[in-house]
Formats: structure tokens, C-alpha cells, sequence
């Protein structure tokens, strides 16, 4: 492979580094030095896979949506099933990657952010298999959002701390969670739940991400015999894109990130963090993110929890910095949109987030030669979106409109 | 800035530019010199500050409704010097508003207002290259931090250290801890072993007990969260002309409370 990102400093290009207090310096390198004994050992490589097989139904399908593909009368469309890994997303991938290390770090407790609540429920989850505490950090707001998930994570025997600085989002979540790292850091482990964060958790989420695209690449030439042509990913923190994406680096294939517009990226009221970001520092990490001119941290919007963050992984501000991933954005009402047709054309019911994914697929593929093909990452399921989404204005009089049209 | 080896420990009391109101600020510093005050570290609100417990964190709230920001809190050094602040000035601000007003601009800024020092918490040893030379070039200390985890970490920080080293007690954020760890002596006499500047200790203190037994293991004590809260208790009595000057008076009592065992000041 010629991409080499990230250098030994935790670089991509200018982006990422370590920007903590001085506390969690050492809790790093430790990290840093087990995670790279861990690759390179092949007992652990093998515990991981055989954890993603039998305990999450690895490998996930690729699914060819015919009715959507001769709806668009274009491109093919090609979902990486990743709504059907164990707990509904491709959370659970990183979550088993992480918590093996900590297990082999000799941690017992587990730290969690979380903002769908879907990294929440992973963590709660290999938590409980592998016999560890867990304590899980979650906004206010997105407790509300998402109440199912926080039952569920209380089902699981994690104790879920709400949030309530900030907007009581994701951001104020992790905030929060690193601030009880620093204080808990000699005997928890902190797992975080995406791309992000001071090295070397972009690039170890990589790591346990990359199966997304590893088993997509494979699966697709099986089927195609070729690449496809554009693959595409929602990026919240990022991890389910750069997951996707990063088998794909060195290949001709188009690469498209797309990010939650909100309200319109004309308004206050949106997440679309490269698109509309400047570069800084969030959560010990160089990246773009939303601020204003005295580098206060601006509160993101979007109807989705998990994309709903002002920052961005630095593997992805770097990705967009020398060109070789797009980053497009879509809507609530877009992603809305794409949400009901999914389930009615397809009979799956996505997570909004990988919605987002969807949206602009579905804008891309009646432009593009029938013979091509794009693959879309479909990072999660929807059953956690469902009551939101039934509550949402009017009782859930304009879904049924929208998908009535 | 130059700090000798004293006999006495300094006291560093921790203010929030901006907190209640950017008008008080100026007499808070007064007060807190007049208590005995060797140094000032006067905090920059930044949304998300990770380092910091939930009575910062407030400080930060209340600071940023005043829309105070960074280069607003550098201009009020010299309206602080103006008034009689006569100690050194700490900046305490988080990095990327450091970022945004751009590093040397920062220095810049820093420098024409006769800011003595900064000090940036998320910013460790090996992401302070560049910031170091900066404040090298402007002739302004750049304050380093070690924490008990810093460990083999220590000797390299403590070489480069300018102005005082500032030793982190515990594990955690800022915020007021009846107790301080056992092994916190030993740390700080560590410290002292690589240190060629004064060696202060902060995070958690809030009695005057605790200044007490510290006083004999560092070079000088910083306060935060504890005068923050006493702030936050005197509330708007500190805010309305009437009362202002009492609240006032109370304020530089606890400071002076808290730190009687240092034998700055005797109590007027
Ligand atoms: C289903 C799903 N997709 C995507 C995301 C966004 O995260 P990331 O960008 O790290 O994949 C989340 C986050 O909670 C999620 O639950």
C-alpha cells in the first residue's frame, strides 16, 4: 500500500497529534504500545476475527437493491450490510477490537461516550460479555432522542451518565467522558466510539473498522468482478467511511463522505464539519470542526445523533485536504426522504445516520452509467430511529406523506 | 519572567477573566495581591474545557455570557496594571483560541500588553515545539505542566521548564478535593529533583490544612476552584455597588484564610 498516514507523531498530513492534558500522556503511549504489540500478534488478530464471527455475524452482506437501482435507472446500488452485525450497527466492530486490548491491558472498566447511543450499546454490550464494568457518558438531549437505546444499555448492566453541559450532545458526552478518564485513568479503559480523539485512537478505530471494507472489496469483485465505481459513507466522527474507505485508498474509485446538513449548511443548523469547518482543535485532535472566530466551539445540529458532532476525525480532514475523498452533505429532509424509501422499496429500515449515505446516493446514481455500480456503506439499522422519527411533528403525518408521493 | 528561589512558598490564586463580570475582574486581582498574591493566573473561557471540574467549568459559562474571549482577556493585563496589579500575569488558556488568533499573533498581542507567562493545558510537551519558541522569541515563560502519571516523562519536561513547573496533585480535573493523595509528597520532591525553576503545586487545594503540609514539599500553591467557588458564593453581592466593597473584603479574607499558613500578610 502506498498510503502510509498516519506518522509515528499521530499525523495525517498536519492533522491529528495529541492535544490533552499531561495526565493522559502516558495512559497514550501505553495504549499506543499495546495496540501495536496486539497487531502484530497473531493470537489477538485471531480472537478478534473469531469475536466479529461468532459473536456478531461477521462477514455482513453486500445486498444489490434492485427496485431502488431500476427506480434511479442508473448506477447499481450495492448496501454493506453493516445494519446486521450483533447490537444493529458497525459499532460493535471497534467495540470487540477495543475491548480485547483492554482485556489484554488487564482494564476492567470500560469508559464510553456516546450520541446515537449506538457505540453506547456496542460498549455496554462487549462490557457485559467480557465480564468488564462500564460506564457510558450521554447527553441529555440524546437521551431523549434515543431512549431506547439507553434501556437497552441499562439492560446490558452499564451505568449511563446523562450529560447536561453544552447542547447535551455528543460533544458535551465525550467532554465529559475524558474528563472522567483523567481522573479514572490508572484502571479504566477508555474506548471511544469513532475516529476521533488524540492519537493513536483514529488509527486504531481504523484498524477495527477496516473490516467494513476489507470484507465489501472482496465480496464486491466476487460479485462485479471488478470495483465499484464510487463508494459512499455518512460521516458523523467518521469511523463507518473510514472504515469503508480505507481499502479502497490506493484504488481508481471514487470516494464520497457525506455529512448531516441539518437545517441547510445556509443556516446555523447543521453538522457539516468539513464542508463548513476551519481547522482547530476538538477532543485532542487537529481537525476541522464548527467554531467561531475566538475558537469557541460551536453546537452542531442534525436530526441525527450520531452524525450530530462539530468535529471530524483527522484522517478525514486530511482525506479531503489533498483531494481524495468528496465531502458532500444532506438534509434532514433529505435524509428523511431516502429513510422511507429504503424501507418501503427495499424492506430494510435504515439508521438515519447511514440515511444520510442514501440521500445523496440516490442523488448520484440516475447520473451515472447503468453499467457502474456504487456501494454504499449502510452503517446501521433503524429500529432505534423509529419512535423519534413517529413522534417527529405532527405525530408522523408528513412521513407517511412523503411516502405517499 | 524572572522567579527566584525563595524560602517562602508562593501563593497563585487562579481568577476567570470575565467572571461574574468583566468589571470585577480588576478588583478580584487587587484583592487577591492584597492577600498576598505572588503571581496571577487569569483563566481564557473556552467552551469545552476538558481539563476543568464543574466550578470552573461554571466560571467559564458566566465569562463567556460577558463575551469575554482571548484577546479581549490579554487587553485587560494592562487595565489591570493600570489599577496596581503589580505580580506577574499567567494566561491560562486553552489552545485552539490560541489557534484561531493565530500562534504569533498571539505572542504579539501578549507581548505589547506585558502579559508575564502562558500556559496552555492541552498542549503537552511534544505538541509545544513551535509555542515554545514562540514564547521564547516574545522573552515570555511558557509554563509547563507534570501530572502523577507524567513518570519518565518528567526529567524531559522539568529540563525545559520556564518560569515554575506546575505539578498537577492528582488525578482528575480541577475542582476542590478534601484530600490529596498520599504519594503526593513524594511526586513533588521528585519533581524538585529535575526542576531548575520553582515548583508550584496545584488542582484540588481548598484548605488551608492542605497549604499547611504542602507549603513544606513545593515552591508555591495554586488555588482555583476553591476561590472560584467562594466567588460564586459572594454572587451578586460582588456585582452591586452597594455591597461590592464588603463582598470584596470577604473574598481577600478567605484568601488570606486560606493561605495564613504561607505568613503573607497578617489579617487587617
Ligand atoms: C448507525 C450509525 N452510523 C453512523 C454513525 C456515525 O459515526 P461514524 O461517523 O463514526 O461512523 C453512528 C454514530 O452513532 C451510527 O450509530
Amino acid at each position: 500500500m502506498m498510503y502510509k498516514e498516519p506518522n509515528e507523531n499521530g499525523r495525517f498530513g498536519e492533522f491529528g497529534g495529541k492535544f490533552v492534558p499531561e495526565t493522559l500522556m502516558l495512559p497514550l503511549e501505553e495504549i499506543e504500545r499495546e495496540l501495536e504489540k496486539a497487531m502484530a500478534d497473531p493470537t489477538f488478530r485471531t480472537e478478534y476475527m473469531d469475536s466479529l464471527q461468532e459473536y456478531s455475524g461477521r462477514p455482513t452482506s453486500l445486498t444489490f437493491v434492485k427496485n431502488l437501482t431500476e427506480k434511479f435507472n442508473g448506477a447499481k446500488i450495492y448496501l454493506k450490510r453493516e445494519d446486521l452485525n450483533h447490537t444493529g450497527a458497525h459499532k460493535i466492530n471497534n467495540a470487540i477490537g477495543q475491548v480485547l486490548l483492554a482485556k489484554r491491558m488487564g482494564k476492567k472498566k470500560l469508559i464510553a461516550e456516546t450520541g446515537a447511543g449506538q457505540h453506547g450499546v456496542a460498549a455496554a454490550t462487549v462490557a457485559a460479555r467480557f465480564g468488564m464494568e462500564c460506564i457510558v457518558f450521554m447527553g441529555e438531549e440524546d437521551i431523549k432522542r434515543q431512549e431506547l437505546n439507553v434501556f437497552r444499555m441499562k439492560l446490558l448492566g452499564a451505568e449511563v451518565v446523562p450529560v447536561f453541559s453544552g447542547n447535551r450532545t455528543l460533544k458535551d458526552a465525550t467532554n465529559e467522558a475524558i474528563r472522567y478518564w483523567v481522573q479514572h485513568c490508572d484502571d479504566h479503559f477508555y474506548m471511544i466510539g469513532s475516529v476521533v480523539g488524540p492519537h493513536p485512537y483514529p488509527k486504531m478505530v481504523r484498524e477495527f473498522q477496516r473490516i467494513i471494507g476489507d470484507e465489501a472489496k472482496q465480496q464486491f469483485l466476487e460479485r462485479e468482478g471488478k470495483l465499484p465505481e464510487v463508494v459512499v459513507a455518512c460521516v458523523g466522527g467518521g469511523s463507518n467511511a473510514i472504515g469503508t474507505f480505507y481499502p479502497f485508498l490506493d484504488d481508481e474509485v471514487a470516494l464520497i463522505g457525506v455529512e448531516a446538513a441539518g437545517k441547510g449548511t445556509n443556516t446555523p443548523y447543521h453538522a457539516a464539519t468539513i464542508t463548513k469547518g476551519t481547522k482547530g482543535v476538538i477532543h485532542g485532535s487537529l481537525t476541522y470542526l464548527l467554531q467561531d472566530e475566538y475558537g469557541q466551539i460551536l453546537e452542531p445540529y442534525s436530526i441525527s445523533a450520531g452524525l450530530d458532532y462539530p468535529g471530524v476525525g483527522p484522517e478525514h480532514a486530511y482525506l479531503a485536504s489533498i483531494g481524495r475523498v468528496q465531502y458532500e452533505s444532506v438534509t434532514d429532509e433529505e435524509a428523511l426522504h431516502a429513510f422511507q424509501l429504503l424501507a418501503r422499496e427495499e424492506g430494510i429500515i435504515p439508521a438515519i445516520e447511514s440515511a444520510h449515505a442514501l440521500a445523496h446516493t440516490f442523488k448520484l446514481v440516475p447520473h451515472l452509467p447503468k453499467d457502474s455500480a456504487v456501494l454504499v456503506c449502510l452503517s446501521g439499522r433503524g429500529d432505534k430511529d423509529v419512535q423519534a422519527i413517529m413522534n417527529r411533528e405532527k405525530g408522523g403525518a408528513d412521513i407517511a406523506a412523503i411516502s405517499n408521493d | 519572567m524572572q522567579l527566584s528561589l525563595t524560602t517562602k512558598t508562593m501563593f497563585i490564586p487562579f481568577i476567570m477573566a470575565g467572571d461574574p463580570h468583566p468589571d470585577i475582574t480588576v478588583e478580584l486581582a487587587l484583592a487577591l495581591q492584597e492577600a498576598g498574591a505572588d503571581i496571577l493566573e487569569l483563566g481564557v473561557p473556552y467552551s469545552d474545557p476538558l481539563a476543568d471540574g464543574p466550578i470552573i467549568q461554571r466560571a467559564t459559562s458566566r465569562a463567556l455570557k460577558h463575551k469575554m474571549n482571548l484577546p479581549k482577556a490579554i487587553e485587560l493585563v494592562p487595565v489591570l496594571r493600570k489599577k496596581g496589579v503589580k505580580i506577574p500575569i499567567i494566561l491560562f488558556t486553552y489552545y485552539n483560541p490560541v489557534l484561531q488568533l493565530g500562534e504569533e499573533f498571539f505572542f504579539t498581542l501578549v507581548k505589547e500588553n506585558g502579559v508575564d507567562g502562558v500556559l496552555i493545558p492541552d498542549l503537552p510537551f511534544e505538541e509545544s515545539g513551535p509555542i515554545r519558541k514562540l514564547s521564547a522569541e516574545a522573552g515570555v515563560a511558557c509554563i509547563s505542566l507534570v501530572a502523577p502519571t507524567s513518570k519518565q516523562r518528567i526529567e524531559k519536561i522539568a529540563s525545559s521548564a520556564q518560569g515554575f513547573l506546575y505539578c498537577v496533585s492528582s488525578l482528575g480535573v480541577t475542582g476542590v478535593r478534601d484530600t490529596l493523595p498520599d504519594e503526593l509528597e513524594s511526586f513533588l520532591m521528585e519533581v524538585k529533583q529535575y526542576s531548575r525553576v520553582p515548583v508550584a503545586v496545584g488542582f484540588g487545594i481548598s484548605t488551608s490544612e492542605q497549604v499547611s503540609m504542602l507549603k513544606n514539599y513545593s515552591d508555591g500553591i495554586i488555588i482555583g476552584s476553591a476561590l472560584v467557588q467562594k466567588m460564586e458564593q459572594l454572587g451578586d453581592r460582588l456585582l452591586h455597588e452597594e455591597t461590592k466593597q464588603e463582598a470584596l473584603n470577604e473574598f481577600q479574607r478567605y484568601a488570606q484564610m486560606l493561605t495564613a499558613p504561607l505568613g503573607k500578610r497578617c489579617t487587617p
